[in-house]
């Protein structure tokens, strides 16, 4: 007979990989933000010191802006990509000769590694061997240079986002789109309704599952970028385009302040988890309008 | 419905192709271009492609043994991932535990952590803590399968669970009432009708592993360095060897349009974590 204990046995492997490596680094983390810890200053031990570190990062400005930048970076990014993928989606509805290759050609970024996203847009985008900056200057006599203007280098971020996700976000509203039922709007059309209300009161309703879910994943990735804004700008000009996480990988390994670098991390991650939460409670209430 | 100019149609998906296309196709420009032409006016069409930068990648035994690396790295994490993946899903599928749904779901939330903010306590813990001796996880290859698997392996049991759930528990049970061994149902009856499955989420979990940069960034120094990282080594500040890099950039890319080929049906389905049907 089969027990309980092969089971575990079949388990065991997987917890304790994610305990070491998903869990223990949760709480060492949490443990750590209580302390005071700068291996390489004149005191190197580990010192208690309550929530100085937290008191610390309300008041910290460079916190803050990074804070700020990845807020505006989610929401042009985020934005642009819902708006572009859905109107994509709706095009890949009709038929058309070659739409499946097509598909496919579309698809093709999101398998690119973040880093090699970063890489090919530097390439196309530093003054000098790029393309976009030449083509401006000599039919448009615009100068873009990411590496000392601000605005050109988080535009650069959220252009190179688009194009790297919106495929993602294009896929899964076809998937959407494909298993609606056709017949609210054809009622719809004999009763005379324009393109806008169709929109607004048939499509927009029923793929709002989908499209929350969409949301949701976008918005979860976007808060973490790193590695192509690490190799596009390395976080600047200045700290225009630091992230959180670059702001992380920038601040605390260099300094090896650990204490302080563990409260920046507890923040990000509940920050995160309460950006997360808000979105499962808003996904979760349409559906119980509807039973009520 | 209005009837659309199929020309214009066409065009239409033409032009959206060439923008994701460009890109991709300007990285190729730059790695067969030799240095002193990088910065003449930069040329839509290629002539005369040089290939000076490739050899000069592959004769560098630094970049080698990140190759190596990264090769070792993914597909000893994509091995791992699947057979965990596989063992815990016929453990969550077939025993009856208590709690076994909060199980499965906190096997996933560890996916859902931004990476960034591990890096500290997984590079302290490595350092510190995890350690034999004089020997510790950081910088070693085996450490970083396992750092891979925080997010990896999690994604190997969302993908894997319907697969295993799909196969009848009949099978099973038959084959326990002739005498076959626990063992001997996994490996014989239970784990052929999941290969559709299985390859798919190795292929995927490999891509993953290859793709990873910032834990890897931090956590090895020299010997387990990956290409993506090696990457980032030729961009600094005293000036980036373009071609060099470009270069690389190729390398590291081959592959995951390799796997792009092999399984683009299921690749929405890896990347929205299944919350999306695709």
């Amino acid at each position: 007979m089969r027990s309980n204990k092969l089971g575990w046995i079949l388990l065991a492997p997987t917890l304790l990989i994610l305990f070491f490596f998903g869990v223990l680094p949760f709480v060492y983390v949490v443990f750590v933000s209580f302390h005071q810890w700068n291996p390489f200053a004149a005191s190197p031990e580990m010192i208690f010191n309550g929530a100085d570190n937290f008191r610390r990062i309300v008041f910290d400005s460079a916190f803050l802006n990074s804070l700020g930048v990845t807020v505006a970076f989610v929401l042009f990014a985020v934005i642009s990509e819902v708006i572009i993928g859905y109107m994509l989606a709706q095009a890949f509805m009709r038929e058309f000769p070659g739409k499946a290759f097509f598909r496919t050609i579309h698809t093709l970024p999101l398998i690119m590694a973040p880093i090699i996203v970063g890489s090919v847009w530097k390439l196309m985008t530093t003054p000098s061997i790029g393309i976009i900056p030449h083509y401006l200057d000599k039919w448009f006599g615009i100068s873009m240079n990411i590496g000392t203007s601000a605005p050109a280098a988080f535009f650069t971020i959220v252009v190179m986002d688009i194009w790297h996700w919106t495929p993602l976000v294009t896929l899964t509203l076809i998937a959407a789109l494909v298993s609606l039922p056709r017949d609210p709007f054809e009622q719809a059309q004999i009763d005379g309704a324009n393109k806008r209300q169709i929109f607004w009161h048939i499509t927009l309703p029923m793929i709002a599952p989908a499209l929350i879910a969409t949301v949701f994943i976008r918005l979860m990735d976007a808060l973490r970028t790193v590695d192509e804004v690490w190799m596009l700008t390395g976080g600047g000009p200045g700290s225009s385009t630091r992230f959180l996480g670059v702001h992380i990988f920038k601040e605390v390994f260099p300094k090896t302040n650990y204490g302080y670098g563990s409260t920046i991390s507890v923040i990000v991650l509940y920050l995160t988890i309460v950006v997360c939460w808000l979105l499962y409670v808003s996904m979760l209430a349409p559906r119980n309008n509807r039973k009520g | 419905m209005k009837k659309r100019n199929p020309i214009l149609t066409t065009l239409f998906w033409i032009l959206i192709s060439l923008l994701t296309l460009f890109p991709i196709y300007w990285l190729f420009v730059i790695s067969v271009k030799p240095a002193v032409q990088l910065f003449s006016t930069p040329d839509l069409i290629l002539n005369n492609p040089y290939w000076g930068n490739y050899t000069e990648v592959l004769g560098n035994r630094l970049v080698r043994s990140y190759m190596i690396n990264s090769l070792i790295i993914s597909s000893g994490n994509a091995l791992l991932c699947t057979v965990l993946g596989f063992f815990t899903c016929y453990a969550l599928s077939r025993f009856d535990f208590k709690g076994k749904e909060s199980i499965f779901f906190w096997t996933i939330t560890n996916r859902m952590a931004p990476p960034a903010v591990f890096l500290l306590p997984l590079f302290l813990l490595m350092t510190q803590v995890y350690r034999i001796g004089e020997f510790t996880l950081l910088d070693t290859r085996i450490g970083m399968i396992l750092v891979y698997c925080t997010f990896n392996l999690p994604f190997a049991i969302w993908t894997l669970r319907p697969t295993i759930d799909g196969i009848p528990k009949e099978l099973d049970e038959a084959a326990y009432v002739d005498g076959a061994s626990p063992w001997k149902v996994i490996s014989e009856i239970v784990f052929p009708l999941c290969r559709p499955g299985l390859a798919v989420t190795l292929i995927l979990t490999w891509v993953f592993a290859w793709n990873e940069y910032l834990l890897a960034a931090t956590l090895t120094n020299f010997d387990a360095r990956t290409l993506t990282t090696g990457l980032s080594e030729y961009v600094t500040t005293t000036g980036t060897e373009w071609g060099i890099m470009a270069t690389i950039s190729v390398f590291t890319l081959i592959p995951a349009l390799i796997v792009f080929g092999l399984v683009q049906k299921h690749i929405v389905a890896g990347l929205t974590f299944g919350a999306v049907k695709g």
